[in-house]
């Protein structure tokens, strides 16, 4: 029997491989954009065994609105990451600085 | 081991390699490959946890349109992969750091000791004419149903957010575009003129009853 611990801790080696990545791939914002999709299925990985376990469907309901939500900023961060492109000709983290901050 | 733990274990095996293989990799390209499979291993995973529905959205939405979307820019985009990973190496240690404090941490919240089987009990398992999906769309469309609305403005927002951003103008020689100043600002007299002229009758037409004969 799949134990609930076994679940959250494949939510969390998700998560941490993940947030690696986004640590890592400091050249390649696509990379990261990515890193943050997997980042939110993690997060998702967990609501799904915890609405198994629960025995309840509101968890299933929120991966939902989560699925949502990804798929429209990684629509927008996509575009963003295209404009970038076309006016630096790179997409590099560390050259979007001008803001100094 | 029974067999679905060792389903779950090679679920989960392949979806973490490939994820780690997504933040190691030098092409783009291929970091968005292993994405997918990550994504298809992680929908197995769900599957095993009775949520076939989402199951199903993660591989028909994520693999088959996100991905795909990833992959167009990717395309589009003249990366020089050579200075991608220039500096991999040099916050490689504080990443892994970074990585292993925080899976330590959660692993003292999340380990076998507070949400084993011993601890969480048994979960139920549904009998096999248990519709998931109907389970998820009864309180989707009622209790949620503001929340969906809301959604589906959100899916409009991002559409038209990115077509905005990403808008091209272009020297209005050989494009032309939609201006909703002039348009609103045009009067009837610039579009419209009234003619005069004599009325003109048409002689070989003939009735259609007379054609029929």
């Amino acid at each position: 029997m799949i134990a609930l611990s076994d679940h959250l801790i494949f939510g969390a080696v998700l998560f941490t491989i993940s947030m690696a990545g986004i640590f890592l791939n400091r050249k390649n914002v696509i990379i990261l954009l990515m890193s943050i999709e997997l980042l939110l299925l993690a997060v998702n990985t967990n609501l799904v065994a915890f609405s198994h376990y629960l025995n309840d469907v509101t968890g299933q309901i929120f991966v939902f609105f989560i699925l949502t939500v990804a798929a429209a900023e990684a629509a927008i961060g996509l575009a963003i990451v295209v404009l970038v492109f076309r006016k630096r000709k790179s997409i590099s983290v560390d050259d979007l600085s001008s803001l100094k901050g | 081991m029974t067999f679905e733990l060792f389903i779950f274990y090679l679920l989960a095996t392949v979806a973490s390699i490939s994820g780690l293989m997504m933040v190691s990799v030098k092409n783009p390209v291929k970091a968005a490959l292993w994405l997918a499979v990550a994504f298809i291993a992680t929908a197995g995973v769900w599957i095993m946890a009775q949520a076939e529905f989402l199951g199903l959205v993660l591989i028909l939405v994520y693999v088959g349109a996100l991905m795909v979307l990833f992959l167009f820019v990717v395309m589009m985009l003249d990366i020089n992969i050579s200075e991608v990973k220039e500096r991999f190496t040099q916050y490689l240690p504080l990443g892994v750091m970074a990585a292993a404090a925080i899976f330590a941490m959660m692993y003292l919240v999340i380990g076998p000791e507070h949400f084993g089987i011993e601890v969480t009990g048994v979960p139920v398992t549904h009998s096999a004419d248990y519709s998931n999906t109907k389970a998820i769309a009864l309180p989707l469309y009622t209790t949620h149903a503001y929340a969906f609305v809301l959604a589906a403005v959100l899916l409009l927002l991002g559409i038209v957010s990115a077509i905005a951003l990403t808008l091209r103008r272009r020297p209005t020689t050989e494009v032309l575009y939609q201006s909703v100043d002039k348009q609103v600002k045009t009067l009837a007299v610039d579009r419209f003129r009234m003619v005069k002229m004599a009325s003109v009758n048409e002689k070989n037409i003939q009735s259609k009853e007379e054609d029929d004969k």
